[in-house]
């Protein structure tokens, strides 16, 4: 016994130190199995993300026609609120005169709209601070300070151009991507 | 485990001695809850309240349970499911009823255990284990909570699961991606309502399985006392069953009253009326508001208003993490070696402006954002991170405590001395007690 033994040893570890061959084996096994784990928690982490038919709803086609100077409308992209609004000369012509200096989020209203169409806002619906709907496209609701909408979850204004100017806030409406397919239609996303 | 002196298990009938042999079961009650585990003899009625805690997460899994039998978690059906509880289950407006006003009632009891646990220093050696495990159970209630709150999948709490899903769009750049990963979509829908209805499910399980281990790790020491005085000998202590079973019912039972007089006289008191209005995407609520027991965190979350270096709404999100997790440190930060409010002037009166200052934090939460309300969240945020950050480490360097009573027994026997002895030298007996 005290000889095989003996033998077992030194055919292991020749010098008497260093990194056993059973050792190498020990932390390939492991490490191989480690990376099989960290493999099956990748379908348990993705099924978590947005689904193909989540996904096939990213991109809707409103009519625009009805809309007249100074309404808006909310329509809904990927579950999410947009205005659309067709914004007044006056409106217009008070968003362009804030000094970009002036604001949080620096943006021009040519920044948001498309060129030729600096009318028509199209931005979310949902406050930046906190994902609520702000109020302002209806008839009679309140829309802030600043004449654009209001945040009745925080009290955050926004201006004729959907710039946050007030409020907890940290941004601008955001505004998807969208093109005119006409002068009366329009593709969000 | 335990004292020396603890009650080994001994089979009372043939047939628990044959179990016992093969699963000791009956010997780990006996020694966890029963006649083995030696409990202070001093505990007042503010020891009652883990029990309770224990009893209100019992009674959500049963309640939780039988709902579950009921309710579908899809987008269409989910609110109609739950008026179909109210309106057409047997008994399902009690159960109903019972699992809505036993969430309020879970955190009740475990904020007044908490309270406890603050006040009479619970938290320090060798109990930090216990506080920080108790503190973990205390964030999975408050996941369960508001997991479960959206699942009726009315107007407050869709808004609520959009509005706290969004703490996480504050953290740049990963931020916005983890949301939509945590929803499943854009915003709250189908995806995220399946989500929070499977972990809503298995989250009390997981509360359990730490209430197990905070229960473990309490009785190696043993549970602490209101004189903040280590168990000395046999005589500091009494066994748990039948004394403290039995005043534990007895708490047990006052609360069940209290439990049963909202059920059935308010079960709506502590709940939204928007609630019972089914989700709408496209329109916000006037007054978003969580459940009461998340009013403090809410107004520290609203009262960050300037961006300062980060944006206002990081340092709100932050600062209400922040909040909680300063808890975890709460044994390193007050270092006073005395454990009990009682003996130490300075911490007591600080703590009832503690106690104040949450009271004033929940009141804030709870209130529409006025300019009043976000100022008085503003100070009262600032205050208690200042009682934890500052004052409570400056009192523990400063303050001079009362003498502690020498032992458990001496501070109940107080004066029992003095009444025996004989007339003429019953002060002097006395003095030398106290």
């Amino acid at each position: 016994m005290a000889t095989l033994e003996q033998s077992a040893e030194g055919s292991e570890t020749p010098d008497g130190d260093g990194v056993r061959r059973r050792d190498f084996i020990n932390v390939a096994a492991l490490s191989f199995a480690g990376v099989g784990v960290v493999a099956a928690t990748v379908p348990l982490i993705t099924q978590m993300a947005p689904s193909a038919d989540v996904l096939a709803l990213a991109s809707t086609e409103v009519d625009i026609s009805k809309i007249a100077r100074g309404q808006a409308i909310k329509t809904s992209w990927r579950k999410q609120p947009v205005f659309i609004r067709n914004l007044t000369p006056a409106e217009i012509a008070a968003a362009r005169r804030v000094p970009l200096s002036d604001l949080r989020d620096p943006q021009s209203l040519e920044d948001r709209t498309k060129p030729g169409k600096s009318n028509w806002l199209i931005t979310l619906g949902v406050c930046t601070h906190l994902g609520c709907v702000p109020l302002g496209t209806d008839e009679g609701e309140n829309r802030g300070e600043y004449g654009g909408y209001f945040c009745p979850c925080h009290g955050s204004h926004y201006d004729t151009a959907a710039r946050i100017r007030k409020g907890p806030a940290p941004l601008n409406l955001q505004v998807p991507e969208y093109q005119f397919l006409s002068d009366t239609v329009v593709q969000i996303g | 485990m335990s004292f020396s002196w603890a009650k080994p298990y001994e089979p009372k009938s043939a047939a628990m001695r044959w179990l016992d042999e093969r699963l000791p079961l009956p010997r780990l009650v006996h020694g966890a809850v029963g006649g083995g585990y030696p409990v202070p003899r001093n505990l007042n009625y503010w020891w009652n309240y883990g029990i309770l805690a224990g009893l209100f997460l019992v009674i959500q899994i049963v309640t939780g349970i039988v709902l579950a039998m009921h309710y579908y978690s899809s987008a269409d059906g989910a609110f109609n499911s739950v008026e179909h509880i109210m309106r057409n289950v047997n008994a399902g407006w009690l159960l109903r009823y019972a699992h809505m006003n036993g969430a309020s009632f879970f955190f009740i009891v475990t904020y007044i255990h908490m309270f406890r646990g603050l006040f009479y220093g619970s938290y320090k050696a060798p109990r930090e284990l216990v506080w920080m495990l108790g503190l973990v159970i205390y964030l999975l209630m408050m996941a369960t909570a508001f997991m479960g709150y959206v699942l009726p999948w009315g107007q407050m709490g869709y808004w609520g699961a959009q509005v706290i899903t969004g703490f996480f769009s504050a953290f740049p750049l990963v931020g916005e991606p983890v949301r939509v990963w945590l929803l499943g979509g854009y915003a709250p829908d189908q995806a995220a309502l399946t989500r929070f209805f499977s972990l809503h499910y298995l989250l009390p399980f997981v509360i359990a399985a730490v209430v197990m281990l905070h229960i473990w790790a309490l009785h190696i020491p043993g549970s602490g006392n209101p004189t903040g005085v280590d168990v000395k000998d046999e005589k500091d202590t009494l066994p748990f069953h039948p004394f403290y079973t039995a005043k534990d019912g007895f708490g047990a039972g006052v609360f069940l009253i209290l439990f049963a007089l909202m059920l059935y006289f308010a079960p709506n008191a502590l709940s939204h009326p928007d609630n019972y209005i089914p989700a709408n995407p496209l329109a916000t609520p006037a007054h978003i508001v969580p459940e009461w027991y998340f009013w403090p965190f809410y107004a520290i979350l609203r009262a960050f208003t300037i961006d300062f270096i980060l944006p206002a709404k990081l340092w709100g999100v932050l600062a209400m993490f922040a909040s909680i997790l300063l808890l975890f440190f709460l044994p390193w930060l007050d270092k006073s070696p005395v454990r009990s409010g009682h003996y130490r002037p300075l911490f007591k009166r600080f703590f009832w402006i503690l106690m104040i200052d949450i009271l004033a934090l929940g009141w804030a939460g709870g209130s529409p954002a006025t300019p009043t309300v976000v100022a008085v969240s503003q100070i009262a945020s600032a205050y208690y991170f200042a009682h934890f950050l500052i004052i409570l480490p400056l009192i523990s360097r400063f303050e001079r405590p009362l003498p502690l009573p020498n032992s458990i027994t001496e501070s109940v026997l107080h004066g029992e001395q003095r009444e025996a002895a004989p007339i003429g030298t019953g002060r002097k007996a006395g003095s030398t007690a106290a």
